[in-house]
C-alpha cells in the first residue's frame, strides 16, 4: 500500500544548485530572524519540505566546515530581483548568529533546494498540518499548495511561548482552522502538541497529517495519525554535515517499502519520511 | 590562445591516464550520483568509492560526524551496501560517467581483501583498486586493523596476488610522519603501483570513540608526509590527500611530488570544490 501522491518533476528541476546568495533583508520577528535572500535558481526548484544548506562565512569561514541547514519558509517574487527565498532562523550558535547578524547585500554560499519534499495527495482530502517552533516554516507554503488542490487544511502551530510561535496570524489566512499551543500558555492552549492531537484529528477528519517539529513531537504525530487511520508525513531534523548525501553522517533508521529495516540518509532520502516508516524509538534513543 | 596551467593537464598514474590530477576521496562523494547533481564526474580526474566490504556494513552509532575547528571528526564506520549490491547498483552507473573509477576496499581478513580484489578485478568499469589500510576508526569495527607497516604490506600482497594484471593497486596509508616512509616502502615492495598519502588522522570524538580527523587542519601534516616519502622514495608514485580544498592546495601537493591529489572533506562543505579546483587549475575564464 502506498499513499496516493504526486511527486513528478523533470530531472533538471530536481537538481539542487550551489549558489552565492545575496541577503535582501533581515527582520526580527519574536525569537526568530526572517532572512530574505536572492538565491538564483533555488525558488524555481522549491517544493514545500525542502531546505538549504548554508556555509558559515565571516571570520570563522573555512574553520566551521559543517553546513547549517534551514527550511525554506517561502519563495516569493520581489520586484527587480526575480524570486527570493525566506528563511526563519533561531540564533543558537556560531553559524546562526553570523547569519542573523548579516546586513543587506551580504553574500551567503548555499546549496539547495535539498531533500525530498512533502508528498501531496492526489485527491482533495482533509489535511492536518502540525508545526512547532521555527520548524513550522515549511508548512505555510505547503498549506497554500494543499488549498490550491482543494484540500481542507487544519493547522496546529506550537512553540515554547509567544515569541517562538511562527506567524500564527498568517496561519489563519491559509488554513480553515488553527489551533495554537504554547508550553507556557502565553497564547492558545497550554501544553504540548501531543495533548491536542486526538481532538484535532477527530475534528478535522484529516486523512493526511504533515508535521515539522522536534523528534518527540513527530513521533507523537506518527502514532496518533496511525491510530486515526491517517497517513503521516514527518519532516525529520537530524544534525547534517553536508546536507547533500555525500557523507553518510545523518543516518535515520527506517523500515523500507519491502519491510526490511535499514539506515537511510536524512538529507537525501528525507528529510520528509512517512511517519509509519521511521523507527522512532531507535532514532530518538529513548522509550516512547 | 589561452595559457594552460600544467596543473590541469592529464597525468599518468599507475599506468592509467587521468584527465587531470584531481580525484574525489573515498567516502566523500556518496555513490557518485549525489555529486553528479552539481556537475559531470567526467570533469574530474577520477572518483574513488567509499570503502566497500564483502558484506554490507551498517555503520556506526550517532553522532557519526562532528565539527572541530578547521576539521571534521568522523566515525561513519564504513557504512556500505556490500560488494554484491555495489556491483549490481552502483558500479554500472559509475562506469558510464566518463571518469576513472577507483574502488576502495576494506576487509576483516586477508582472505576477504583477496576475494574483493578477485571479484572487482573481473568487473567491467573498474580502473583501479584502492586498498584502505588506514581506517582511523577501525578499532572495534571488525576491519583488519593495520597497526604496523608489515600488516599493510601483507594486505597489499594478498590483493596484488589475486588481481588480474592491468588493474593497478593504490595503497592508502596514514599520514603518520614518523612511519610514513616505512609504510610506503612496505606497500610498494608488496606490489602496490602507487601510494595514497593519505587517510584521515587517528583522533577521538568528544565522547572518546575512535574517529578520523580530516580537513584543512591536517593539510600541513599530509604535505609533510608527501614531501618525506618523495625524498626517501623518489621513484614512488604518490597521491596526496588531506585538507585539500582549492587549486592552490593542489599546486602545493603537486610541487611536493604528488602525481595526483584527492579531495574529501572540502566536498562536504562545498559540493563543487573539486570541479572548481580543476577549473581554477586550468585558468578557466
Ligand atoms: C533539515 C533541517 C532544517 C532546519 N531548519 C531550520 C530552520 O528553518 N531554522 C532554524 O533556526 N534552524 C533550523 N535547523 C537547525 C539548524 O540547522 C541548527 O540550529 C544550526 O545548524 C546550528 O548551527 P550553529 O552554528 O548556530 O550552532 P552550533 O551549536 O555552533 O553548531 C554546532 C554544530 O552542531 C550542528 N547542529 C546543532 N544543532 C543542530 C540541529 N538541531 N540540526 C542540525 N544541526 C545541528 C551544527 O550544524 C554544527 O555542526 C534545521 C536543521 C535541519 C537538519
Ligand atoms: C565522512 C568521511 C568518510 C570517509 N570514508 C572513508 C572510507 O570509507 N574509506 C577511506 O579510505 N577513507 C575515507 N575517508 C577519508 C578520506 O578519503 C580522506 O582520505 C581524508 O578525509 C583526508 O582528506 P580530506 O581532508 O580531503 O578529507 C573518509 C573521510 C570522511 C570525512
Amino acid at each position: 500500500m502506498s499513499i496516493p501522491t504526486t511527486t513528478t518533476t523533470t530531472t533538471a528541476a530536481r537538481t539542487p544548485l550551489h549558489v552565492t546568495a545575496e541577503v535582501l533583508s533581515v527582520k526580527k520577528v519574536g525569537a526568530y530572524h526572517h532572512l530574505t535572500l536572492v538565491a538564483p535558481g533555488i525558488p524555481e526548484r522549491f517544493r514545500p519540505g525542502m531546505f538549504v544548506a548554508v556555509s558559515v562565512g565571516g571570520e570563522v569561514a573555512q574553520s566551521r566546515l559543517a553546513r547549517r541547514s534551514f527550511w525554506i519558509h517561502r519563495v516569493k517574487p520581489v520586484g527587480g530581483y526575480g524570486a527570493t527565498i525566506e528563511l526563519v532562523v533561531e540564533a543558537v550558535g556560531v553559524g546562526t548568529r553570523w547569519l542573523t547578524g548579516l546586513a543587506p547585500g551580504a553574500r551567503v554560499e548555499m546549496t539547495g533546494p535539498l531533500g525530498r519534499p512533502f508528498a501531496l495527495p492526489q485527491e482533495p482530502v482533509a489535511c492536518l498540518l502540525v508545526g512547532e517552533g521555527y520548524a513550522a516554516a515549511p508548512l505555510f507554503p505547503l498549506a497554500e499548495r494543499l488549498r490550491e488542490r482543494g484540500c481542507a487544511v487544519t493547522l496546529v502551530v506550537a512553540g515554547a511561548d509567544e515569541a517562538h510561535l511562527l506567524s500564527a496570524l498568517e496561519a489563519r489566512r491559509s488554513a480553515r482552522a488553527v489551533t495554537v499551543v504554547t508550553a507556557d500558555g502565553s497564547v492558545g492552549s497550554r501544553g504540548r502538541v501531543a495533548d491536542v492531537l486526538d481532538e484535532v484529528l477527530t475534528r478535522s477528519g484529516a486523512e493526511v497529517v504533515y508535521a515539522a517539529a522536534p523528534l518527540g513531537t513527530l513521533h507523537a504525530v506518527a502514532v496518533a495519525a496511525e491510530a486515526h487511520g491517517a497517513w503521516s508525513q514527518t519532516a525529520v531534523e537530524q544534525p547534517l554535515t553536508c546536507g547533500t548525501g555525500l557523507c553518510q553522517g545523518c543516518a535515520v533508521p527506517v523500515v523500507g517499502e519491502d519491510g526490511v529495516a535499514r539506515l537511510v540518509r536524512a538529507c537525501v532520502d528525507g528529510p520528509v519520511f512517512r511517519g509509519d516508516r521511521v523507527r522512532w524509538v531507535e532514532l530518538i534513543g529513548e522509550e516512547p | 590562445m589561452t595559457v594552460t596551467d600544467p596543473g590541469a593537464a592529464a597525468v599518468e598514474l599507475a599506468g592509467l591516464t587521468l584527465a587531470n590530477p584531481v580525484l574525489v576521496a573515498s567516502g566523500c562523494g556518496g555513490t557518485g550520483r549525489e555529486l553528479a547533481a552539481y556537475g559531470p564526474l567526467a570533469d574530474l580526474g577520477g572518483f574513488v568509492t567509499r570503502s566497500i566490504s564483502l558484506n554490507a556494513r551498517p555503520g556506526g552509532p550517532l553522532p557519526r560526524i562532528v565539527e572541530t575547528p578547521s576539521g571534521l571528526l568522523h566515525a561513519v564506520g564504513m557504512q556500505n551496501p556490500g560488494l554484491d549490491h555495489f556491483l549490481a547498483t552502483e558500479l554500472p552507473w559509475l562506469a558510464q560517467q566518463g571518469t576513472r573509477v577507483v574502488v576502495s576496499i576494506v576487509g576483516g581478513s586477508l582472505g576477504e581483501y583477496a576475494e574483493l580484489a578477485r571479484r572487482l578485478g573481473r568487473s567491467p568499469g573498474v580502473s583501479a583498486i584502492e586498498v584502505n589500510l588506514s581506517s582511523p576508526d577501525a578499532p572495534g569495527t571488525g576491519v583488519f586493523d593495520v597497526r604496523e607497516p608489515f600488516h599493510a604490506a601483507s594486505v597489499v600482497a594478498a590483493v596484488h596476488r589475486d588481481l588480474p594484471r592491468g588493474i593497478p593497486v593504490l595503497a592508502k596509508i596514514r599520514t603518520d610522519v614518523v612511519r610514513v616512509v616505512e609504510s610506503a616502502r612496505g606497500v610498494l615492495d608488496a606490489g602496490a603501483d602507487a601510494v595514497v598519502v593519505g587517510n584521515a588522522l587517528p583522533a577521538a570524538m568528544p565522547d572518546g570513540r575512535p574517529a578520523g580527523l580530516s580537513g584543512p587542519a591536517v593539510r600541513p601534516l599530509a604535505l609533510r608526509c608527501v614531501t618525506e616519502v618523495r625524498e626517501q622514495l623518489p621513484e614512488a608514485q604518490l597521491v596526496g590527500a588531506g585538507g585539500i580544498a582549492c587549486a592552490d592546495d593542489v599546486r602545493s601537493f603537486l610541487a611536493a611530488g604528488a602525481v595526483a591529489v584527492q579531495i574529501g572533506t572540502a566536498l562536504l562543505h562545498d559540493p563543487t570544490a573539486a570541479a572548481r579546483a580543476v577549473a581554477d587549475l586550468r585558468g578557466a575564464p
